[in-house]
């Protein structure tokens, strides 16, 4: 076990695991949001679906608490590489701007990072945590989407997953050691449709709960 | 005929390693457009002489843009504003009349500043030393045809080969990040049959010892291949991370 462990805790190492616990992650959206999706076709589709999720009983709970491992180490790992970064230029630059290379996403990679744990906690209080014996799922988002405050949070929240994915999908691969000049056109391309379609498939679920519900 | 102008220039100065450093400002008169930036800071510093002030010290030595030598923070930008230039190639024709120019030392925890712009890059140093060599035992030199390398594989590892190692990679970084300099290292070796038998414990040496110097981690951002002098390609460094990922799991 011990190589494994000096293998992951290098710089490479870290890297390796935000890409892949990274990824996971974007596979969870992608699932997320085909679910999500049953919302617009009412609220018996919505219901029929989170009846056939439940069904699946213990896979769920073992999905789960990968999700919370994996989640502890993508936060902690970013964290730590954060700090780390941060320490490693003690006296900055009086002057500094940037020669072309970084992107919205990957200059605020952090920032969005953090913002999306407090997100991601808010999140599964109001929705996971709810209520669940009184009101079905349906009636808990159509009720949380009745408020445009929380649409309004919601929105501007997705756009921050966008932004966050849009340099993690493709940077993922990259850490990876998946970068060939025939396929990086693909991976860049796919890495941008992948955060239009999360940040607008996601965002837009509150918009229209609350404007034809 | 020779057109001149005049900067005002925003130098670093820093008498030595423990003292604390502040930008001074200096001008930079009828500077001849034709000349390149160390030219420039020649005149600079032989005024400052004349005046019987200290000259402001920095890093040069071929002046040809092959040496890796020079290098320091112009602009907020490793080696100035052009791409693929090193300081002593960057002419003072892309610069303005009454232009002011800051130039800072290249900053990083491993590259220590010993004095103005002069800074310890000995890190990239030891970083060779921990595994960018091939061993090679002596004797009398093999037939140059014996090792077959296609073209395209040779043509990859010479481009890394054009590092020059001048650190503007770690500059630029916003991590202070030594990656591409690494990728650059590991991958013209790793490239080639003479790398192969050496390669697990090369990529695995070079990488801790890069660690153990301080330089931050890589987040992919991409400014060193924006800034490299030599145009070197991150391609290098998901290169790096496939040796490493290789000597990994072997």
């Amino acid at each position: 076990m011990s190589w494994l462990v000096k293998t992951l805790s290098t710089s490479v190492g870290k890297k390796l695991v935000m890409a892949v616990t990274g990824l996971f992650f974007c596979c969870f959206l992608v699932v997320h949001l085909l679910g999500n999706l049953t919302l617009y076709k009412g609220m018996e589709t919505f219901n029929g679906y989170v009846d056939h999720l439940h069904a699946l009983g213990p896979l769920i709970r073992v999905a789960e608490v990968l999700m919370l491992v994996f989640a502890l180490v993508h936060v902690t790992t970013g964290l730590m590489l954060t700090y780390q970064n941060y320490m490693s230029r003690p006296v900055k630059y009086q002057m500094n701007k940037s020669g072309g290379g970084r992107t919205l996403g990957s200059a605020t990679m952090p920032y969005t990072g953090i913002v999306l744990i407090f997100f991601v906690i808010a999140h599964l209080l109001g929705f996971h945590f709810a209520d669940h014996e009184t009101q079905t799922v349906y009636d808990i988002v159509s009720h949380a989407f009745s408020d445009p405050v929380v649409v309004g949070y919601y929105v501007v929240a997705m756009l921050v997953v966008a932004v966050h994915v849009s340099h993690g999908f493709w940077s993922a691969f990259q850490s990876l050691g998946v970068n060939h000049e025939k396929y990086n056109p693909a991976i860049k391309a796919l890495a941008l449709v992948f955060s239009l379609v999360v940040g607008a498939g996601f965002g837009l679920i509150p918009v229209y709960m609350s404007l034809f519900i | 005929m020779t057109k001149t102008i005049n900067l005002t220039l925003k130098v670093w100065r820093q008498k030595n390693s423990q003292a604390k450093g502040n930008l001074e400002t200096y001008s930079a008169k009828n500077i001849s457009t034709d000349m390149s930036f160390l030219e420039m800071m020649d005149v600079v510093n032989e005024t400052l002489i004349l005046e019987g002030k200290d000259p402001i010290t920095f890093d040069h030595d071929c002046r040809e843009g092959i040496c890796g030598m020079c290098g320091a923070v112009v602009n907020g930008r490793a080696h100035g504003p052009e791409k693929g230039t090193t300081l002593c190639q960057l002419h003072m024709r892309h610069f303005s009349d009454g232009d002011v120019v800051v130039v800072e030392p290249f900053r990083s925890r491993a590259f220590k500043v010993l004095k103005d712009l002069m800074v310890d890059r000995s890190g990239l140093d030891q970083i060779i030393q921990a595994g960018g060599y091939v061993s090679v035992n002596t004797g009398g030199a093999q037939d140059a045809n014996a090792i077959p390398v296609p073209q395209k594989i040779a043509d990859k590892a010479m481009d890394a080969a054009e590092c020059i190692g001048c650190g503007a990679c770690v500059a630029s970084c916003p991590n202070a990040s030594a990656m591409l300099f690494v990728g650059a290292k590991v991958s013209q070796l790793a490239l080639l049959p003479q790398g192969k038998p050496e390669a697990k414990e090369r990529v695995v040496s070079m990488i801790s010892k890069m660690d153990e110097l301080g330089f931050g981690n890589c987040s992919n951002e991409r400014e060193c291949e924006a800034e490299c002098p030599k145009n070197i390609s991150i391609e290098n460094i998901a290169r790096l991370n496939r040796e490493f990922i290789k000597a990994g799991v072997k």
